[in-house]
């Protein structure tokens, strides 16, 4: 095994377990497109890495960032939905970085499907590093998150701090996209955020069981694509997608047949 | 000129509101509120929809900018029943509800509620019943202790069988742990039979005084009639 492809999985380990821990609670938000949609604001930044000869990933973590403070703000102010202003936000976000990469075409699809080939040692700690962290913070305002998905006004009456959560919650989730980027690209990295988490849905009866799942099929869904891109020589965005609805469907079928959940 | 629900000595009273008064976007929501509300006593509030009950238990709480003083008498401990909550999406169970602050009785959580079945911890909160789930949602208020209880309209989703059991327990909780009780219903029969005071609301108040003179006819039409304002004190309990 080459060490582009031991950097990738190791990679792809890290981001699947985060992207599906705390994908599970932005698909308990309803807010999984907004994992989807935010993935896509990170193009402009990556666009500018490729064109000022830096490491995209610092552009992407750039924009990903400063979009999380707007729309968080925004959503404040305006009380327009995260929907909405994501839906904006990353439409805007996507029309910039295509006329940002318009001519270069290799790049533009590397930052859209991932490629393995760009995965680095660096890469890997920083994925390593950013996941860790992000696992630790995200199970301390899990109680909090969940609080306030039940009900907002009993979390605030129990002293959460509901908007400066949500706020530190986004900028976390920003994070594992941006890792994730690399791995399975703009366009399809929102997929580690909802898929398995869904998958999880289909098999839990309890919380603990459901952030488990999420993120072990999270882990599943980005080695096995990754494996499968390096063997097929495909992209690995494409190859993860059709790892984890394999998942999905496994998991429907046997919720189906078990009842599981009902 | 000032009055006050009760009348009686000033350390009796765990709650003095005083001329309170919520705007929303522009739009007056409750306006010149004054009552006195007694330790260890059941106050019902009453209104039609859109009367501001629910704003004025998330002002109590604090949730809402307002003017005028809401005056917590002693140091209290509010735990708080919200009307809906959301819980049929998310892949929680009981247990996992109850304990989320930690160092919790499960056993005697339940207990406290009347729910006797403790295999009801296994099962998720979205496939209770809503007798239930008000239960749980109760027994997760009371977990913390705390000295008074805010109830929003308790039985919601609970079927018509059901609801007076919920208020049988509601007071004797009352009776042994000492708590004040306020609960928002929209139902007469439990503001006769289950609560002590009476606060009517239209976004002033309609009415306060003992909750038995619900039986009034003109009482009534004081209620759910023509929005008249009042400033005084009907009776003494």
């Amino acid at each position: 095994m080459s060490e582009i492809v031991v950097y990738s999985v190791v990679t792809a380990v890290f981001v699947g377990i985060s992207a599906g821990y705390l994908g599970s609670l932005m698909v308990l938000e309803k807010m999984a497109l907004v994992g989807d949609a935010l993935s896509h604001v990170a193009l402009p930044g990556l666009a500018i890495g490729v064109l000022f000869n830096f490491d995209p990933l610092v552009g992407a973590f750039a924009f990903l960032f400063a979009s999380a403070i707007i729309i968080w703000h925004l959503q404040r102010v305006t009380k327009i939905s995260f929907e909405a202003l994501i839906g904006a936000m990353f439409t805007f976000a996507l029309a910039s970085g295509i006329l940002l990469l318009g001519d270069d075409l290799e790049a533009l699809e590397e930052a859209l499907f991932g490629d393995i080939a760009q995965v680095t040692i660096w890469h890997m700690g920083t994925a390593v590093i950013i996941s860790i962290a992000a696992i630790l913070l995200t199970k301390v305002i899990y109680r909090k998150l969940v609080l306030a998905m039940i009900s907002e006004d009993l979390a605030i009456s129990k002293g959460i701090n509901v908007a400066r959560t949500n706020l530190l919650y986004l900028f976390l989730v920003s994070l594992v996209v941006a890792i994730g980027i690399q791995i399975v690209g703009t366009l399809l990295v929102g997929f580690l955020v909802i898929v398995p988490a869904i998958a999880a849905k289909n098999l839990s009866g309890n919380m603990r069981r459901y952030s488990v799942y999420s993120a072990i099929f999270g882990v599943a869904a980005a080695v096995l694509g990754i494996l499968l891109a390096n063997y097929l020589g495909q992209p690995p965005g494409p190859m993860v997608v059709f790892s984890g609805i394999t998942i999905f469907a496994v998991t429907v079928l046997v919720n189906w047949r078990l009842k599981l959940t009902r | 000129m000032k009055t006050w629900l009760t009348m009686a000595e000033e350390n009796n009273y765990i709650l003095k509101v005083s001329d309170l008064a919520v705007k929303i976007q522009n739009q007056t929501i409750l306006d010149h509120l004054n009552f006195n509300v007694k330790k260890g006593t059941t106050l019902a509030i009453l209104g039609p929809n859109g009367a501001g009950k629910t704003v004025l238990f998330r002002t109590l709480l604090n949730l809402v900018p307002h003017t005028g003083s809401i005056e917590w008498t002693e140091k209290v401990k509010i735990g708080y029943v919200p009307q809906y909550v959301a819980v049929s999406d998310i892949p929680m169970s009981v247990r996992e509800f109850l304990s989320i602050d930690g160092g919790v009785d499960l056993e005697n959580s339940l207990k406290r509620v009347r729910l006797t079945d403790l295999s009801i911890l296994n099962k998720r909160l979205g496939t209770l019943s809503g007798g239930q789930l008000r239960r749980v949602l109760i027994a997760w208020a009371l977990n913390d202790n705390p000295n008074v209880l805010l109830l929003d309209e308790p039985t919601t989703g609970v079927d018509m069988d059901s609801e007076e059991p919920i208020y049988l327990m509601l007071n004797s909780i009352k009776e042994t742990q000492k708590i004040t009780i306020f609960l928002i219903t929209h139902n007469i029969h439990i503001v006769q039979e289950y609560a002590d005071y009476l606060l009517a609301l239209n976004k002033c108040l309609t009415f306060c005084g003992p909750a038995e003179e619900i039986a009034k006819p003109d009482i009534q039409r004081q209620i759910y009639g023509e929005t008249v304002c009042v400033e005084t004190m009907r009776g003494e309990k």
